[in-house]
């Protein structure tokens, strides 16, 4: 049997590496279990011919598309929105978009302020000095200033403007709407040991420069040099508990693909709103038959997403287009609740660049815009480099039959139940998307572009996975206290998206970290009686 | 016949749906997609699509009434837009499977005006913009709700 730990943290991708790192001071023994590898910059697709291509293979977002032996299936086939991630040191860090906007005051109190969902049992104020440290330890990039949030810094000046930018910064003034370069998770000088970035412009399957900000690169380097035991290709199975109800570790597969046990003091969850759930659900006992930590029912419900609205046009000559990071500006002109509007919360934009020669073909000979034959030349000579679009990143309410369950059938390569998806769009979601498709094509216009396209919802847009073991002081509505412990389970702690009590309308991972540094921060604060 | 590898028919039918969707061109002096260079690689390329194609080879065929090798252009070109009407599906993965290589092909990535190499290690130029567009932004009062 292996030795027991102090710390056993399960997935080492956003929040995994953040509370590592942190608890790493308190030179107790920790271990991070990861199912996957470590990745290598040389691997990435930027560094071939066939860099565009690789998104649909091996560089896919969608796990059931990629489809790596690291690699877990997901059954969504009940959701028009697919579950995107990827699986490895750094976990979907490693193929985001690095859009790193923080949650605003408000979001931390919907129920007080606008009546829906429920409050935080945390809020800005408390969380803003881990915001700050978060943003140091990732090395963002940004301008302070912005009008939409309380003052802030950012270690490194923005991503510029462009061409892209620049005509996006045109248009919105004249309509006298908010935009704002956006805090982005690029290193834009040297930083912390990454170079800056070059505008490979292919941020999403991984950087190859090593400017995006993937924690195998930021946290991970400090926290294993601080004593922190990373372990690949070591898949967890389940939780176990003792005979007093907590947790005693975990069973995963070794990488030969045999069954250990792994005992510790402490276990934390970093495995995402979905892998966490899945994990809870599969960990099921006599005492725990609804899997673990589940007095409340909840495990797995109030699944959230963000609904992306993607809008786009094309310009009369070429922009930036793949030769820069795809996103560079922000608007949060509609981000707070407007009694006037037809739907409560809001949603931001964010404006993109444009995408690559593959990319344009086919996307828009799906979309039946670029013709196939006689008339396909001429067509795509108007399309290629002339993108420009905007996603409305729609604030989506929890509702508890949103939700990861397990599936019946479907195993991963362990046999270890998969997780499904059950989710619906709600109204107030359709009609947010609406108002952000509607005035998209005002901003497009006003920068331009014709032949507008729509993608509503974008199907493989589960980016952000949120809400399923949320966080609360009443264990009857919560799965985890105010600062991520377990009702059930005194030794077992969630420091990754599903304790998001709401989910805001911006990109969560910036938030997911400054939460599992407040966790960590709590932990650290409580060691002399952390079980009481 | 494999179940990973195209037959001989399958080959010669799926060079000329190739061709038939990008055809090449004189004006914008580009190879066909069924140019032997670029067709070898989108055959080298299917991977995972692999069944897909079969099952579009096989749909064209039923649509044509047999192989479209020695079909005349205009037969080939009805099948060819049939078969994307009666499965949209089957035709975005063929579609796909044959522009990730034919966008790839140098002389294609030249006649575009784009340069033939992959972004690493040389990256791109990106002009830094003028961020004196940013001061109507910087006048406005706060946005953001004070939290109770």
């Amino acid at each position: 049997m292996n030795e027991k730990v102090d710390v056993l943290i399960v997935g080492s991708g956003a929040s995994g590496a953040a509370v590592a790192w942190s608890l790493a001071d308190t030179k107790m023994r920790i271990l991070c279990l990861e199912q996957g590898d470590w990745m290598k910059q040389s691997d990435y697709p930027s560094n071939g011919r066939d860099w565009e291509a690789r998104l649909y293979d091996d560089f896919s977002t969608s796990p059931n598309r990629r489809g790596r032996p690291t690699d877990y299936p997901i059954d969504d086939s009940n959701s028009p929105i697919k579950v995107v991630n990827f699986n490895g040191v750094g976990g979907s860090t490693i193929m985001y978009t690095a859009h790193y906007p923080r949650l605003h005051p408000s979001d931390f109190r919907v129920k007080s302020l606008d009546g829906v969902a429920e409050d935080w049992p945390v809020d800005y104020a408390t969380l803003e000095p881990f915001f700050a440290e978060n943003d140091r330890m990732t090395g963002v990039s940004g301008l302070a200033g912005d009008p939409a949030y309380p003052p802030k810094t950012s270690p490194m000046p923005p991503l510029p403007l462009g061409k892209s930018g620049t005509r996006f910064a045109h248009a919105m003034n004249r309509l006298g709407w908010h935009w704002w370069p956006s805090d982005t998770a690029v290193a834009t000088t040297e930083y912390d040991g990454r170079a800056p970035c070059i505008n490979l412009g292919h941020c999403t399957p991984a950087c190859a420069q090593g400017a995006k900000a993937s924690t195998d690169i930021t946290y991970w380097p400090h926290a294993i040099r601080a004593g922190v035991e990373l372990w690949t290709r070591c898949r967890v199975k389940e939780i176990l508990t003792n005979e007093h109800g907590m947790a005693s570790g975990v069973v995963y597969f070794d990488p030969d693909g045999v069954e250990q046990f792994q005992p510790a003091e402490v276990v934390i969850m970093a495995c995402n709103g979905v892998g966490t759930p899945r994990l809870l659900l599969n960990s099921v006992s006599s005492r725990f038959p609804n899997g673990l930590a589940n007095s409340s029912g909840l495990v797995g419900k109030n699944l959230m997403f963000h609904p992306y609205a993607q809008i786009f046009g094309y310009v009369d000559e070429p922009l930036d287009s793949n030769r820069a990071p795809p996103l560079c500006l922000w608007s949060h002109e509609f981000y707070e609740t407007d009694p006037s509007r037809d739907f409560v919360r809001g949603y931001i934009y964010q404006f993109g660049r444009g995408i690559g020669p593959v990319t344009e073909a086919i996307f828009s000979a799906a979309d039946g815009r670029l013709p196939w034959g006689k008339g396909h030349h001429a067509t795509m000579r108007k399309l290629v480099g002339r993108r420009i679009g905007m996603s409305a990143i729609c604030e989506d309410l929890p509702e508890e039959h949103n939700r990861v369950t397990l599936s019946r059938d479907l195993k991963d390569s362990h046999g270890i139940p998969a997780p499904k998806i059950d989710y619906t769009l709600s109204e107030n979601s359709l009609r947010m998307m609406d108002h952000g498709i509607a005035r998209a094509k005002e901003i497009l216009a006003e920068a331009g572009a014709t032949n507008i396209g729509v993608q509503s919802p974008i199907l493989n847009g589960g980016w952000h996975l949120l809400g399923t073991a949320r966080m609360g002081t009443d264990p009857e509505r919560s799965v985890v206290n105010e600062w991520g412990r377990s009702h059930d389970v005194k030794n077992l702690f969630i420091v990754d998206g599903s304790i998001f009590v709401t989910s805001g309308g911006v990109n969560p991972t910036s938030t997911i970290q400054a939460l599992a540094l407040y966790i960590a921060d709590s932990i650290k604060q409580r060691l002399a009686n952390l079980f009481d | 016949m494999t179940d990973n590898i195209l037959t001989q028919s399958e080959m010669e039918d799926f060079r000329s749906i190739a061709g038939a969707m990008i055809p090449g061109s004189v004006e914008f002096r580009v190879p066909g997609a069924d140019d032997p260079a670029i067709f070898a690689d989108i055959v080298r390329s299917i991977g995972r699509d692999f069944s897909d194609v079969r099952a579009s080879l096989a749909a064209i065929a039923a649509i044509a009434g047999g192989t479209l090798a020695g079909m005349d252009e205009a037969r080939r070109e009805a099948a060819a837009e049939t078969f994307r009407a009666r499965h949209p599906g089957l035709a975005t993965t063929l579609g796909r499977v044959v522009l990730q290589c034919y966008y790839r092909d140098d002389r294609v990535v030249r006649s575009l005006g784009l340069e033939p190499r992959p972004p690493f290690p040389k990256g791109h130029t990106l002009e830094q913009g003028d961020w004196s567009l940013l001061d109507p932004v910087r006048t406005r009062p706060k946005m953001w709700r004070e939290a109770p």
